[in-house]
């Protein structure tokens, strides 16, 4: 229990897929005009990604894995078929969006209303790509907690387009600089954003550390801590999914 | 240049800056944000989406009388995909640490809104050769854009270029760092890459006042 908690509130604020990761971006910065349209779509990522993620977590470990088709008979022990992962991935993604639409359209007509226009922007969204890649990326163990991934992605990704849509629909009553209207001060807010996002970096980290050292008595050892803390961040910029896997 | 005629030189020089696709149309910002701390890795990137746009642009080219319109969306899905797998390959066979470090973000390639965008709006109604430059100068006007910020961010950040020291060892204290300079560690995380894209918007709209959007 304590693991799918964790899962929900790291992938929800400290992975946030937009602001840790820019993932979805160009759906992000075309579809964030107004709040309604921004729930609208926010609501369709959510529901995508909770389907496609524990599909593809399915297909990830029963047909693509090392030695996942052992359950085919010994025979098959051996194959690996993972270079095939971005081909399934994205078949089953566009599959699914379509097969959603289309059951959607039958038994909900009223949510396909109000979903039905951005379903087939969803397809080529790379926040459900990469939901997919970084599950497979990560190595979530099981069934229940892909769901919970996808799900909780989902619900970030529609936190920052609902809080990005608020902000530009204020900020048409401000004096921007003319050189940088519309998109450059989109860009520039969600990196303050971003930055106010990443504060979130030590809510589950923080028990694990050593307490900090206080009282350093040289500045030799200040400077040292300095220049890990450094690597440490550039660590952190650069293999992203290692430090996940921590 | 002779080989080119003028109309088919702006397909390739007009999205290198008044049409550039990451600052003007918007497209492709997902992968090319999160992997720009490093040039090196900034390079690669670029280079990839190089090869998957200039082939994949004659393959959809060729085939654009083929594809039945219901499904090209599928169609081109397939062909990118691919493609990325064949980059995604060659990179784990000789550069493998490269390709840990971008993990994820080739496999993005896929979904590059800059790619299906170039499918949708030109291979589908041009030609091979045109289509072709159209990719390459996409592509290109894409790459650029990702040195630039790759080139910012690992310099003010870790003072490195290519992972080779610039401004001297931090650690030691010489060169630069002797008079009191410090690497700002600002640019290295990850929201710094949008504050530098968004400085570049700024810098390239002022220059072309043509460029600003209605409020």
């Amino acid at each position: 229990m304590l693991e799918h908690i964790e899962l929900f509130f790291k992938s929800i604020f400290i992975d946030n897929m937009v602001f840790a990761v820019f993932l979805g971006m160009c759906s992000y910065l075309a579809v964030s005009k107004k709040v309604s349209t921004a729930v609208g779509l926010g609501a369709a990522v959510i529901f995508v990604l909770g389907v496609t993620v524990p599909l593809n977590w399915l297909l990830d470990t029963y047909l693509l894995q090392d030695g996942a088709l052992a359950w085919l008979g010994p025979e098959y022990a051996d194959y690996n078929l993972s270079f095939l992962s971005f081909i399934l991935f994205i078949a089953t993604i566009a599959t699914m969006v379509q097969l959603v639409e289309i059951v959607v359209e039958k038994f909900s007509p009223a949510l396909y209303n109000s979903l039905g226009i951005f379903l087939p922007l969803i397809a080529v969204n790379c926040a459900i790509l990469g939901g997919s890649l970084f599950m497979q990326a990560r190595e979530i163990p099981s069934l229940g907690l892909a769901l919970n991934y996808g799900i909780s992605s989902g619900i970030g990704w529609f936190l920052a387009i609902l809080a990005i849509a608020a902000i530009r629909e204020k900020i048409r009553y401000s004096n921007v600089p003319a050189p940088l209207r519309g998109l450059g001060i989109t860009f520039i807010i969600t990196g303050l954003m971003g930055i106010g996002f990443q504060s979130f970096g030590g809510m589950l980290t923080g028990d694990n550390e050593p307490p900090e050292d206080v009282d350093t008595s040289t500045a030799k050892k200040v400077e040292e801590k300095k220049i890990e803390k450094e690597i440490e961040d550039e660590e952190k910029a650069v293999s992203y999914n290692e430090v996940i896997n921590k | 240049m002779a080989l080119l005629s003028k109309k088919d030189a702006n397909l390739i020089l007009d999205p290198l800056a008044d049409n550039n696709p990451i600052t003007i149309q918007v497209l492709g910002i997902c992968s090319a944000l999160a992997i720009t701390a490093e040039l090196k890795a900034s390079v690669v990137m670029a280079l990839s989406v190089i090869f998957v746009m200039g082939v994949g642009n004659v393959v959809i080219s060729l085939m654009r009388n083929l594809i039945p319109s219901k499904i090209r969306i599928i169609v081109q899905l397939v062909v990118v995909a691919s493609l990325v797998i064949m980059v995604d390959q060659v990179l784990k066979a000789f550069a493998y640490e490269l390709s840990k470090t971008l993990g994820v973000f080739i496999g993005l390639i896929i979904t590059n809104c800059i790619i299906m965008g170039r499918f949708e709006a030109f291979a589908l109604g041009n030609g091979v050769w045109r289509s072709f430059l159209d990719g390459i100068g996409n592509a290109l006007g894409y790459g650029v854009i990702l040195i630039i910020v790759g080139f910012f961010r690992e310099l003010l950040g870790s003072g490195t270029l290519f992972g080779i020291p610039v401004f001297g060892d931090p650690v030691a204290k010489t060169g630069l760092y002797s008079i009191g300079y410090e690497n700002n560690g600002f640019m290295i995380i990850p929201p710094a890459a949008l504050i530098v894209v968004g400085i570049i918007i700024w810098v390239q709209r002022s220059r072309n006042r043509a460029l600003i959007e209605e409020a």
